[in-house]
């Protein structure tokens, strides 16, 4: 008897704040529910006063525009998944690699190495801007998807975040394996590449997800509309003045937001280790 | 015979601990080890470390585009010297120590509340979280564009909403509004992010204590006061560091949205050194400021570390 007065007093309570929260949660997604139904509107109802939420009649045209039409964004969308793909690829190989030497193999100057690698983890990549601006300039790849690509194969955070799990793993593994006589690249690649994969995992999404929404970067080293990526290329509708054309913007901001979002619902458990564990961006 | 053999090595607990330098269980290896570290030290070195290099070198400089590279000129610390008589440079400051000033304690006073509701029993409560962490995960042009078209001051979302209380800010057209716009934006952005941060670590807390608080009849507050919060420190300290270097350091949505204005009240520092390095081309000039900002964001975290740290042995 008293049991079930708990139980639905706990149940009371937990709509006692429930509805609150849930309150507070659809007016903070509002901006994103404000730009899928502009992406269905033509422009003149855009601003109309009061707000349509439902878009009538829904205008599917402007994904059309947004996707096939003379400012498409589909190529900036190409050349982003191939600037997310080559990064990630070159982010886990080389950060595997290194990380797991760090943890796992003895060097001369290892450990002074790895206090360098330390060191220049706390540079923002915005101080080095200004000197990449130059060195690409001058070696012909300015304003190239390579002055994105190339710095973001070769990272010093996802080393850490390698070298950190590798440090974490019994050493018998390597002992038992050396004894049956594996070499040094049989010992990672048959016994502690396969422990890694939720690390690779986690390390891979958020390759991606900070290549794909990456903005400063292609700002500065990227000139040419024709080799925007995805987030340059949402300011293709704007025009000289700077008028915005709401339904055309707002439907390629969808466009950017679904491989994200994919990411996000599928591997969401993932996805959110990753970001609790490193913090970053 | 002065030389003992040593001692046949006995196995502790700690020795059976995986070894953080070369120790059990790793066998020198000599060049092997290099080739693995090889291709990330190369990427490394060659974009990481001679950029960063050059950026110190460059801040001893007056070079620009115009000069090529024959016209680098070392002019020793001319450039600081300009830098603290730049009244566009303190300008800066003082808007970034404003919006960084206000915009990280709020987000995290904000994610600190949020983490803990939904740390309760929820209907839904897998949904909510993701909710509040959307933001975080969308690029900066789709989320600038957006809130650029809800704070019209005419006939955006927003102002639409306010107009029911009387008011409408002019937002991004107002040279008063367009920083606290930003601050609405990276607040909004930011504090689902920190609510996923506290939640994990909340999954941490010392249940006994909550136990113990029980059975001595503290309440709600002195709960959290004696409890959760020292619990959570390091945690507020890790979110407050790292907030505190993205918010200084970032320029993409201030480019986006506002170019610094109107006039120049939302040229933030790191929005003063891309306009600098970026649109003037004075590289020796923008890599000077870049260095200086740098270096206060360096001494402020080792500022809140110590600071931290002396809680820490206070406890």
């Amino acid at each position: 008897m008293t049991r079930t007065m708990t139980q639905q007093r706990a149940a009371k309570a937990k709509w006692y704040w429930g509805i609150p929260l849930w309150i507070l949660a659809i007016a903070f997604l509002a901006p994103f529910a404000w730009m899928l139904s502009t992406a269905l509107k033509q422009d003149v109802d855009a601003f109309r006063v009061p707000m349509q939420w439902i878009p009538d009649p829904a205008q599917w045209e402007n994904f059309k525009t947004v996707l096939v039409g003379e400012t498409s964004v589909l190529p900036a969308f190409g050349r982003s998944v191939l600037v997310a793909l080559l990064r990630v690829a070159g982010e886990l190989i080389t950060a595997t690699m290194a990380g797991y030497a760090f943890a796992r193999m003895a060097f001369r100057g290892r450990d002074r190495l790895f206090l360098l690698y330390l060191a220049t983890a706390i540079i923002p990549a915005q101080l080095l801007l200004v000197p990449r601006f130059i060195y690409f300039q001058r070696l012909g790849l300015y304003d190239t998807l390579w002055a994105l690509i190339l710095p973001g194969m070769f990272t010093v955070l996802g080393t850490f975040l390698m070298r950190q799990f590798f440090v974490s793993q019994p050493a018998e593994f390597a002992e038992a394996a050396r004894m049956d006589g594996a070499n040094e690249w049989q010992i990672f690649s048959r016994i502690y590449l396969p422990q890694a994969a939720p690390v690779l995992s986690a390390l891979g999404i958020l390759a991606f997800v900070w290549s794909w929404n990456d903005y400063e970067t292609p700002l500065v080293l990227i000139s040419s509309p024709d080799q925007y990526t995805l987030p340059l290329s949402l300011t293709n509708f704007v025009d000289e003045q700077g008028s915005i054309a709401p339904g055309l913007t707002m439907a390629a901001s969808v466009v950017s937001i679904v491989p994200v979002l994919l990411v996000f619902v599928l591997l969401q458990r993932r996805f959110v280790a990753a970001m609790t564990h490193t913090g970053i961006k | 015979m002065t030389v003992a053999t040593p001692p046949a090595p006995v196995r502790t607990a700690v020795e059976r601990r995986p070894a953080e330098g070369p120790g059990r269980g790793i066998k020198p290896s000599g060049w092997t080890g290099l080739a693995f570290i090889a291709p990330n030290l190369l990427g490394v070195v060659a974009f990481t470390l001679i950029p960063l290099i050059s950026v110190i070198l460059l801040a001893f400089t007056d070079w620009n585009l115009v000069s090529g590279l024959g016209g680098i000129d070392f002019n020793g610390l001319d450039n600081f010297v300009a830098i603290a008589r730049d009244p566009g440079f303190w300008n800066a400051v003082g808007l970034t120590l404003l919006y960084v000033g206000v915009s990280v304690p709020l987000t995290v006073v904000l994610g600190l509340a949020l983490g803990i509701a939904l740390n309760r029993p929820l209907p839904g409560r897998a949904v909510l979280r993701a909710a509040f962490f959307l933001p975080y995960i969308v690029n900066t042009v789709a989320i600038g564009m957006t809130w650029l078209m809800l704070m019209n001051p005419r006939s955006g979302l927003v102002n639409q909403t306010l107009d029911i209380f009387g008011i409408s800010p002019g937002w991004f057209a107002s040279s008063h509004w367009a920083l606290p716009a930003l601050i609405v934006m990276a607040v909004w952005g930011g504090v689902g992010y920190c609510s996923l941060i506290y939640l994990s670590a909340l999954q941490d807390a010392p249940s006994q204590l909550y136990e113990a608080a029980d059975i001595d009849g503290a309440g709600v507050w002195a709960k959290f006061r004696c409890i959760t919060w020292p619990s959570l420190l390091p945690t507020t300290i890790f979110l407050a560091v790292t907030l505190t270097i993205g918010a200084s350091q970032g320029f993409g949505l201030i480019a986006l949205i506002t170019s610094g204005g109107p006039g120049d009240s939302t040229t933030t520092i790191s929005y003063y050194m891309y306009q600098t390095g970026f649109q003037f081309y004075r590289f020796g000039y923008a890599s000077a400021i870049g260095l200086v900002t740098f270096a206060g964001v360096l001494v402020l975290t080792l500022l809140t570390w110590r600071a931290q740290r002396g809680r820490a042995l206070n406890d």
